[in-house]
């Protein structure tokens, strides 16, 4: 059976880069061609695999920011010590190939089947890329869901989709908070996004929201937890942990 | 006891190495801990990507769940720690 591809399993493909976009400083959109991309749900992710001349290998998890039905793409925050980000967000180009698997997860996913449900989204840094996928599918679909993102990040200039996010549908509310620094003028929350934010800008309890929170594991671990004392059940709660990345 | 370590991720990073070993969808699994019994996603569970191989914990009690580990291209799977693993 070696070498051989089961049917329905996961296999490494190749996949061409469309195009990278820059988001921010530190963080690029890459499009990407896969010839027999399955198709994938709002909140999944794909592997990466890096391959040097030596055979070495490095891989990691990113999340898909495109919606289902659209081109598949990722978008990558480089962590500058990482082994595989600084390839992705500054050396990779248009033309480049890179092996890809996926889609992967069934947990952390929207399908927006429940448009009755109100969704809380609590993004810590590029924990937002997820949430893009989630708030292009219900543009996509036409749902009525209604939403809110909370995102942390360190500045305006930190915040990835920034211009997307400023022509978000009706329904769908974006509350920022800035961590480190807030342009002058700032009319919105600063400093960490604490439990007197989260009781502010969550719906409250009695509406039963759906939760997702991704992040850095300190985020979310804070976010969690304040959203369990405040009264929200552990089972609408569904959390998304990456590693490496600065405190949001 | 739980555990509180920055370099901890989730069941979410590992779903491709799930995949992989089950061949089928498992961060939705419901992974019920031999230790202290609680059950949960696998998605929400505590993993360690740097130890030697990959380590799960669950996340009531810490207590090892399931470990993976590569070499020549085989995954070495332990999953002793789990009373119970369904596929949802």
């Amino acid at each position: 059976m070696a070498g051989t591809a089961v049917r329905g399993r996961l296999t490494w493909q190749v996949a061409t880069v469309d195009e990278v976009r820059e988001e921010t400083a530190s963080v690029r959109t890459i499009a990407l061609s896969v010839p027999d991309w399955a198709g994938h749900k709002a909140g999944q992710h794909l592997d990466v695999r890096l391959t040097a001349e030596d055979g070495y290998t490095a891989e990691r998890s990113y999340s898909i920011a495109s919606a289902p039905g659209e081109p598949l793409a990722i978008t990558v925050e480089r962590l500058d010590d990482g082994e595989v980000s600084p390839y992705l967000t500054e050396e990779l180009r248009a033309g480049d190939e890179i092996e890809i698997r996926g889609p992967i997860g069934g947990y952390f996913v929207w399908t927006g089947d429940n448009a009755a449900t109100p969704l809380l989204l609590v993004a810590g840094g590029s924990g937002v890329v997820p949430f893009r996928s989630m708030l292009r599918h219900r543009h996509n679909l036409g749902s009525e869901a209604p939403i809110r993102l909370l995102y942390s990040a360190r500045s305006l200039p930190d915040v990835i989709y920034r211009r997307e996010l400023e022509r978000a549908d009706a329904g769908v509310a974006i509350i920022y908070t800035l961590t480190r620094q807030q342009p002058p003028g700032w009319t919105g929350h600063a400093g960490r996004l604490d439990r007197r934010l989260l009781t502010e800008a969550a719906w409250p309890a009695e509406q039963d929201p759906l939760i997702f929170v991704c992040g850095p594991t300190p985020f979310v671990e804070a976010v969690a937890s304040g959203l369990t004392e405040l009264g929200y059940p552990a089972r609408r709660i569904k959390t998304e942990r990456f590693g490496g990345a600065e405190a949001p | 006891m739980t555990v509180r370590d920055e370099s901890a991720l989730d069941g979410n990073a590992i779903g491709g190495l799930l995949l992989e070993v089950f061949g089928t969808e498992m961060t939705a699994a419901v992974a019920v801990c031999g230790s202290c019994g609680a059950a949960g996603p696998m998605a929400e569970t505590v993993v360690y990507l740097r130890a030697p191989g990959t380590v799960v914990r669950c996340r009531a009690c810490a207590a090892v769940l399931m470990v993976v580990v590569r070499r020549h291209q085989q995954n070495c799977v332990d999953l002793l720690g789990l009373a119970a693993l369904e596929p949802v």
